[in-house]
């Protein structure tokens, strides 16, 4: 079939259970969402309605319990470079400088020596840290990491990023930044890109579709797309209504067990 | 590390001033003196001391290091045994090394591999590396290759179980890591799990080195010629204690030193590692 009709990843029914000391945990249930390629989706929700899970099984960490996920039409078996995953705590390889944990995908992919050493010059400025190119991880900040990371699965051919709380750990100002350039890459390269977060704000400001989820089975509650123009203005009157909307939404399950 | 001019790198001030750089030299220092001083006054100008005192034992070692003194049996042969004892020392750990990284980087990584090995080994552990002087003299005769073996059961241990502890502490994240990024388990074991348990690999090549050291005395008690632990055990029959603590002398600074040689060497390999470069 047409590469072009396809989505990039169909995620049909995928449900996952765990079990827990003898206990069955319903982690994920019945999640069903298409996303079609250069699409940005903020996933959100209380902690433990199974984000993370969901991100893993795309990405092939876990396999669902039952359900498929698909990637261009082909069922998605194990972790792969096409689909590079950010993680929240950057998963870099210490002993290997900025340079090294760039290039160790390349490698991996036997790609030529003359090759790696121009993707990871390209990556290493797309991402500003020429100045630190043969840092090691512990002499970084957390900011200067995770670009490393993003540069990372990006120097890789990554088509699809999964971030889970890529900015969870970092202060205020840094994450902006991280936004707007993250944004910008996207832009630039019709990345498609899967953005786990705790922040309504994050998630209105990056998403093309917020995906809402709820936990007790960790399911999707609802998808909304977002249509303000970019850049969005966290002070803009409409960005507030698409707050007050998604917090209406992220609270609404809760209620019952509140009242 | 290529940082010199960087503000990452590490503040260590370069023009401390001398007496700040001598501080550590001098605070190791105290001890030794004291407890020189304390061998001197207990032992020098009596006869019937069993002990020699420093200034006979400095004698002896010059006589066993260039001789002109004595022109004993001894006499400027400490060379000759210093590199019989350093060439099992470094014969025996390098084959202990040799072994005990691959199997327990085995062990730590594959479940097959630990059920096969692992009961056997912590059976074999308990046993002290001098009670299988017998059974090793048995098996590999009367010189040399027993103290071989036995060098090589010291160090084996502390390599092997450093190893396998340092296999089994690389983050689980770091597979997720290599393995999205297009390296397969059979990959990993080069490029993820070796480097990630270096350091831990590194304290054990440093404690097997140091076993080495210790066992070699009872290495070479196999009935070798030559070796620091033949001497001292000679020695020690013909009560030349002053030869007896010469040879501990050897031993130790040639320890010390090869310790030194090994961290130098780890320190430019985890240079990455916070706590270690
Ligand atoms: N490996 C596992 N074994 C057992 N239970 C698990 C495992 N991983 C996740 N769970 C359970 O599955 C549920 C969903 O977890 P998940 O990590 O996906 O939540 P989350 O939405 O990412 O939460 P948070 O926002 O706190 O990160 C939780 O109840 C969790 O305890
Ligand atoms: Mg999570």
């Amino acid at each position: 079939m047409d590469k072009a009709a396809l989505p990039i990843l169909d995620i049909r029914d995928v449900s996952k259970t765990f079990s827990l000391q003898g206990q069955r945990i319903d982690a994920l249930r019945g999640a069903s969402l298409t996303i079609k390629r250069g699409e940005f989706i903020c996933i959100i929700g209380a902690s433990g309605c199974g984000k993370s899970t969901l991100l893993r099984i795309v990405a092939g960490f876990e396999t669902a319990t039952s359900g498929e996920i698909l990637m261009w039409g082909k069922p998605v078996a194990g972790p792969m470079p096409s689909r590079g995953m950010v993680f929240q705590d950057y998963g870099l390889f210490p002993w290997l400088s900025v340079r090294g944990n760039i290039a160790f995908g390349p490698t991996s992919r036997k790609r030529p020596k003359a090759e790696i050493r121009d993707t990871v010059e390209r990556y290493v400025e797309l991402v500003g840290l020429q100045r630190f190119a043969d840092a090691y991880p512990h002499q970084l900040s957390g900011g200067m990491k995770q670009r490393v990371a993003i540069a990372r699965v990006l120097a890789n051919e990554a088509e699809v990023v999964l971030m889970d709380e890529p900015f969870g750990a970092l202060d205020a100002m840094t994450r902006e930044r991280l936004q707007a350039e993250l944004l910008e890459l996207w832009q630039r390269t019709g990345l498609t890109v899967i953005f786990v977060t705790h922040s309504i704000e994050e998630a209105i400001v990056l998403a093309d579709r917020i995906v809402v989820m709820s936990p007790g089975p960790g399911r999707i509650d609802s998808v909304h797309a977002v249509t303000l123009p970019r850049p969005r203005d966290v002070a803009d009157h409409d960005f507030s209504d698409v707050r007050r909307m998604i917090g209406r939404q992220l609270h609404s399950h809760l209620a019952p067990k509140v009242a | 590390m290529t940082l010199a001019a960087d503000p990452l790198a590490p503040a260590i001030p370069r023009g401390q001033n001398l007496a700040a750089r001598l501080k550590t030299p001098a605070l190791a220092l105290i001890l030794p003196v004291i407890f020189l001083a304390g061998w001197h006054l207990a032992t020098a100008g009596r006869p019937y001391s069993l002990i020699p005192p420093p200034a006979d034992v400095w004698t002896a070692m010059q006589d066993f290091a260039v001789g002109g003194i004595n022109d004993d049996a001894f006499s400027a042969t400490l060379l000759t045994h210093l590199v019989a004892s350093l060439s099992r020392v470094f014969g025996g750990f390098a084959l202990a090394t040799l072994l005990a990284l691959p199997l327990g980087m085995l062990i730590g990584r594959v479940p097959l591999a630990q059920r096969l090995f692992d009961p056997t080994l912590q059976f074999l552990r308990p046993v002290p590396v001098t009670a299988w002087l017998p059974l090793s003299m048995i098996l590999f005769g009367l010189g040399p290759r027993s103290a071989y073996f036995l060098v090589f059961l010291g160090a084996f241990y502390p390599v092997l179980f450093n190893t396998i502890f340092g296999v089994r502490s690389v983050e689980p994240r770091l597979f997720e890591a290599a393995a999205m990024l297009g390296c397969g388990p059979r990959a990993q074991f080069s490029r993820v799990v070796l480097p990630a348990a270096l350091p831990s690999i590194f304290t054990g090549l440093r404690l097997g080195l140091g076993f080495a050291w210790v066992v070699i005395v009872v290495g070479e008690m196999t009935g070798v010629q030559t070796g620091l632990g033949a001497v001292i055990m000679e020695a020690r029959q013909l009560s030349r204690t002053d030869l007896v603590i010469c040879g501990m002398l050897v031993i130790g600074i040639a320890g010390y030193l090869s310790d030194r040689a090994l961290m130098l060497i780890g320190r430019r390999l985890l240079a990455w590692s916070p706590t270690h470069g």
